[in-house]
């Protein structure tokens, strides 16, 4: 177990590398960082070829991106556009996006894994039936589309949560937004769910099970939810990286002053610090995420070893 | 104990949007490979006309394939139920509801919302499209040469794909596309090719890696049949129906990207017509005029839910487990 997390760990490094240099070389290509410091106006030659210097802009991208990553591992993410250190920005924003992202996966867990079972018990009736309808509509309207509608009906003509989150973004608050951020994959969860119960469902070892007198509801919990959730896991855990990237269009529509709210406005501004900053910590939560799924296979199935 | 294999594309996170995802997900249950083709008959069949033969009394493929036609049809020749000019527009009519020759109403600069969701039509469809092929092409190339050779170009591509899937795609859309000034489809469509073809690349790649093992493979080999061979004539039909399905899937996910990437403000730029150009400048104006939104919004979801049951149905269709 132990040497086959060092494994994965090993491996993840070409890949963080790989990612925050590709987004490093995106971010350079976005434009010149320095127009944006001098306000609206455009900056002057000797300015900018001064400020160029100071910031190390004028040397070769791979130099800089050894310098950056060098400041990145002694905790130094640079300053954001308005002189505030980017790590202190992150810590206003993270918070309030893992809350956001911990009550979708909990929609996802509790409200898709219930729906899976249940449908996936009764393939075919009419339950299963309209389930599946309502997924498909969920997952073919753009999320922007579900939370602009779920803002303007629960917020706006029934007045049932404040259309838009203050700057403490409790839990409360979040629920709405939670909901519209997990959607889809909500809808996905379902139908992944229903998929892996109803061919699980004919497999020996239920049969086994109920023949031996078990009760129902052990029969189902047990033994053939533990089988099924295999594929579950799998998909709620890349989930947790997709949601935090994605929160970028909830946040945006509800106003939550987040990681995505922060990462638009530093791309609007052309902040490269705050940009690769953000995202070389959500290339880390999805590739530790990923690990932590692996490792949780091992727990659902006793069948998988680690060596 | 050998290390856990990981189920091939299960670990696709990030990708364009979930429905990728579990595309991905159930389409690697296809086996690619021929069943013994024994029908009722006697008579051996491929997997494709059996498919086929399933497809044809499948009502959601009847109807999600009509839906699509449709929508073809009019990307081609919108004027044929839309006789309106989609850029002229009357600021006087700005937001007005439904009128006689109007049944869509008016958008926020007055222009008629019915021709221009007609109009949209073609644009989203040129997206999506043009998307999948780029995508489908690139990632079952690359997917299917490394699979097909393995070694050293196999683990770096492999690799490549984990740090592709490792970038939230709508954040990579917002860095690259907010410096386009151009209002062409081109850059939007560009960018999806870039950051889509590792989804299809894994596929392809378990596809053929699988397809490689079977016998018939071995056989042609034995007998001399070089490289472009094999996988033009034995290995790629036999690998291409998991392409195939998750590609249908992709096509829907992508026409709804584009409606986001516009939203965000990054995405196709006016005076474009589009359905994501539309959805975004209505939010505006949601409270006063819904049906500005109601009408673009509709007919996207339409058209990802037809292409979405499209891919299901040809999944069902050629997934022999379920026969």
């Amino acid at each position: 177990m132990g040497r086959y997390v060092v494994r994965r760990l090993l491996q993840m490094i070409p890949v963080f590398i790989g990612s925050t240099l590709l987004i490093f070389l995106m971010v350079n290509v976005m434009g010149d960082p320095i127009a944006g410091l001098c306000g609206d106006k455009q900056c002057d030659a000797a300015t900018s070829a001064q400020l160029k210097k100071e910031f190390g802009l004028d040397k070769p991208v791979w130099q800089q991106y050894l310098t950056y990553m060098g400041h990145v591992f002694t905790g130094d993410f640079g300053t954001a556009f308005n002189g505030q250190k980017v790590t202190e920005l992150m810590a206003t924003a993270f918070p309030v996006t893992i809350r956001l992202t911990i009550v979708a996966i909990l929609f996802e867990i509790v409200i898709g894994i219930t729906l899976g079972v249940i449908t996936g018990l009764r393939r075919g009736r009419p339950v299963d039936t309209s389930v599946l309808l309502l997924t498909l509509v969920v997952i073919s309207v753009p999320t922007f589309v579900t939370g602009l509608l779920l803002q303007l009906l629960l917020g706006v003509e029934w007045g049932w949560i404040k259309p838009s989150v203050s700057t403490d973004a409790t839990f409360g608050e979040l629920i709405v937004p939670g909901l519209v951020l997990a959607s889809v994959s909500l809808a996905y969860v379902t139908r992944l769910t229903r998929t892996s119960i109803a061919e699980n469902r004919r497999s020996d070892y239920v049969r086994t099970a109920v023949a031996k007198g078990l009760p129902r509801q052990r029969v189902i919990v047990r033994h053939l939810l533990r089988n099924s959730l295999i594929p579950v896991v799998t998909f709620i855990g890349t989930d947790i990286g997709a949601l935090m990237g994605g929160a970028i269009v909830t946040e945006r529509i509800f106003n939550i002053h987040g990681v995505g709210y922060q990462l638009y406005q530093g791309i609007l501004r052309q902040n490269t610090q705050t940009v690769v900053g953000f995202v070389t910590v959500l290339v880390l939560v999805f590739l530790v995420a990923n690990l932590l799924v692996d490792l949780l296979y091992a727990v659902l199935d006793p069948r998988i070893r680690y060596a | 104990m050998p290390e856990p294999q990981q189920p091939e594309g299960a670990i696709a996170g990030t990708g364009m949007g979930g429905a990728m995802d579990l595309a991905v997900s159930e389409a690697t249950t296809l086996e690619a490979g021929r069943p013994d083709g024994s029908g009722p008959a006697g008579k051996p069949r491929s997997l494709w006309s059996d498919a086929w033969r399933d497809l044809r009394r499948n009502p959601v493929f009847i109807i999600s394939g009509l839906v699509i036609l449709f929508l073809v049809v009019i990307s081609l020749w919108p004027s044929l139920i839309a006789s309106g000019n989609p850029l002229k527009c009357d600021l006087a009519k700005a937001q007005e509801g439904s009128q006689p020759g109007h049944p869509f109403g008016f958008d926020g600069q007055g222009c008629d919302v019915y021709t221009r969701t007609v109009y949209g039509a073609r644009t989203s469809v040129t997206v999506g499209v043009c998307a999948t092929l780029g995508v489908a092409l690139l990632g079952s190339a690359l997917g299917g040469l490394a699979g097909f050779f393995g070694g050293f170009w196999d683990s770096l591509l492999s690799r490549l794909t984990d740090i592709f899937f490792a970038i939230p795609v709508v954040l990579g859309g917002l860095v690259l596309l907010s410096v386009v000034t151009s209002s062409t489809v081109w850059p939007v469509i560009g960018f999806m090719v870039l950051l889509g073809w590792p989804q299809i690349s894994r596929i392809a790649r378990g596809s053929v890696i699988t397809a490689k093992q079977n016998d018939y493979v071995q056989a042609a080999r034995a007998l001399g049949a070089s490289n472009s061979r094999l996988l033009l004539r034995h290995i790629t039909p036999n690998a291409v129906a998991p392409v195939i399905v998750v590609a249908t899937i992709a096509l829907g996910t992508y026409i709804s990207l584009e409606a986001t990437l516009s939203y965000l403000g990054v995405g196709l730029k006016p005076p474009t017509v589009s359905w994501g150009i539309d959805i975004s400048a209505a939010s505006a104006y949601i409270r006063n005029a819904p049906h500005m939104l109601l009408w673009p919004a509709g007919a996207l979801a339409i058209t990802v839910l037809a292409f979405i049951m499209l891919g299901d149905a040809v999944r069902d269709a050629l997934d022999p487990k379920l026969r």
